[in-house]
């Protein structure tokens, strides 16, 4: 159905070029909002639909663009996006945009959208622009899943607020490791993911 | 005064931008491969922070608060930030190029005006409440300066490191946010002495993580 190369644009943000662990963008919310694993999961769909709507925006209007004013434009246009899906979270999901508090404003500086409107967005059509959107979108919603994932479960023991770890287990001793829910172990992990994920491509490329 | 100077030393160590919060990590890791770029880089934050906060405190306040336009700040202020920026640029080109869209998508100055604007609405008897152009100042000046603190820091532990033996899938950019986490947990422990009365109280380990610390976080993030 897709070609080749529209396959890689989506598919390849997913692992081999994902955004968070190879690029190295959009750290920071990454690490902010992954304490449990709702708000990550919200915090990586808003991501989503806003690299894919700014992507096309951008890509639609790239031929007007002055380039000595793109970046201001770019942020404008970016801006008002997560102005709206912020505004959408408020009524419709109060208690997760109240627990993303800044961080949902600071997808504005993600550095994933600024980096695909510059690499991307302004030098290729709409439709290519969509999938590379979704993809990175996506490539970073993994990353804060399994982070969110590891440190929910081990930190509090449930998952997207459900206990997970039966009360007998903790009758028998076991604890929750408050020391997942510090924001170092946010830092750590992703280190590990990074590194895990580095030592399974090396061993593919060999 | 002693509002704004506890202010100050607050937002240098306890509620460190890098360590607290995460603001402005991409740059972080990215620039923090030598001293002398990094301090550089440090300096620029500083300085466009000190410019940004007040203007954007008095917007807040003076235009977007009056008026009930507080959704448009996205918008108001990374123009703000832009602008501003874009003249630091023409006054530091000679010295570093690229250092525009560093700036510009730093979540530094964008996340210290939004943790600005949420502290404007806090009650004044708060420790972490803004409530004049001064406070505005302190906070941006300490917010920058611990951001300094943390990008030199981070340079001089990977310039050491350069010289020792990490395996190899974890080199680079792996060990580096493992030692940014370990550096994390001491600004953290601070946090945790500054929000006690008797800071030595809680050096036991399992005190830092019980109970109380949880939610102290949950209120925070």
């Amino acid at each position: 159905m897709l070609s080749q190369k529209t396959k890689d644009t989506l598919l390849g943000p997913l692992n081999a070029n994902n955004p968070v662990v190879v690029q190295i963008l959009g750290i920071c919310s990454a690490l902010a909002v992954t304490v449990q694993l709702k708000p990550a999961l919200v915090m990586g769909i808003a991501v989503t639909i806003i690299v894919a709507m700014s992507n096309v925006i951008v890509s639609l209007l790239r031929n007007t663009i002055p380039m000595r004013v793109r970046i201001i434009v770019q942020l404008v246009v970016v801006a008002a996006l997560v102005t709206l899906v912020s505004e959408v979270l408020k009524a419709f999901a109060y208690d997760v945009a109240m627990q993303l508090s800044v961080y949902l404003g600071l997808i504005i500086t993600n550095c994933i959208l600024m980096g695909r409107l510059e690499a991307f967005a302004m030098t290729n059509n709409a439709w290519d622009s969509l999938l590379d959107g979704l993809g990175n979108g996506l490539g970073y919603a993994i990353i804060l899943v399994i982070v969110a994932f590891v440190r929910e479960l081990l930190g509090s023991g449930q998952l997207l607020g459900f206990q997970v770890i039966p009360q007998w287990c903790y009758d028998h001793g076991y604890e929750n490791c408050g020391m997942m829910l510090m924001p170092a172990m946010a830092l750590i992990l992703v280190g590990c993911v990074i590194w895990v994920h580095r030592s399974i491509n090396d061993k593919e490329a060999k | 005064m002693e509002h704004a100077l506890s202010l100050f030393v607050r937002s240098i160590f306890a509620d460190n931008m890098i360590f607290a919060y995460f603001l402005g990590m991409c740059s972080y890791l990215a620039v923090s491969k030598n001293v002398k770029t990094s301090a550089g880089l440090g300096v620029a934050v500083t300085f466009v922070l000190v410019v940004t906060l007040p203007v954007n405190y008095l917007l807040q306040t003076l235009v977007l608060e009056p008026l009930h336009l507080e959704y448009l700040s996205f918008i108001l202020f990374i123009a703000v930030i832009a602008a501003i920026v874009q003249l630091v640029e023409m006054v530091v080109e000679k010295y570093s190029p690229s250092l525009y869209a560093m700036i510009a998508v730093n979540c530094a100055i964008m996340g210290g005006s939004l943790f600005m604007q949420q502290r404007i609405g806090l009650p004044a008897v708060d420790p972490k409440a803004i409530t004049s152009l001064g406070d505005a100042f302190m906070y941006a000046l300490g917010s920058g300066l611990g951001w300094f603190l943390a990008i030199v820091c981070l340079a001089g532990i990977r310039e050491k490191m350069e010289y020792n033996d990490v395996p190899k899938p974890l080199q680079g950019l792996g060990i580096t946010f493992i030692t940014v986490g370990l550096m994390t947990m001491f600004p953290n422990r601070c946090r945790d002495w500054a929000s006690r009365s008797s800071p030595w109280a809680s050096w036991r380990w399992r005190s830092c993580v019980s109970a109380d610390w949880r939610s102290n976080r949950r209120t925070t993030l």
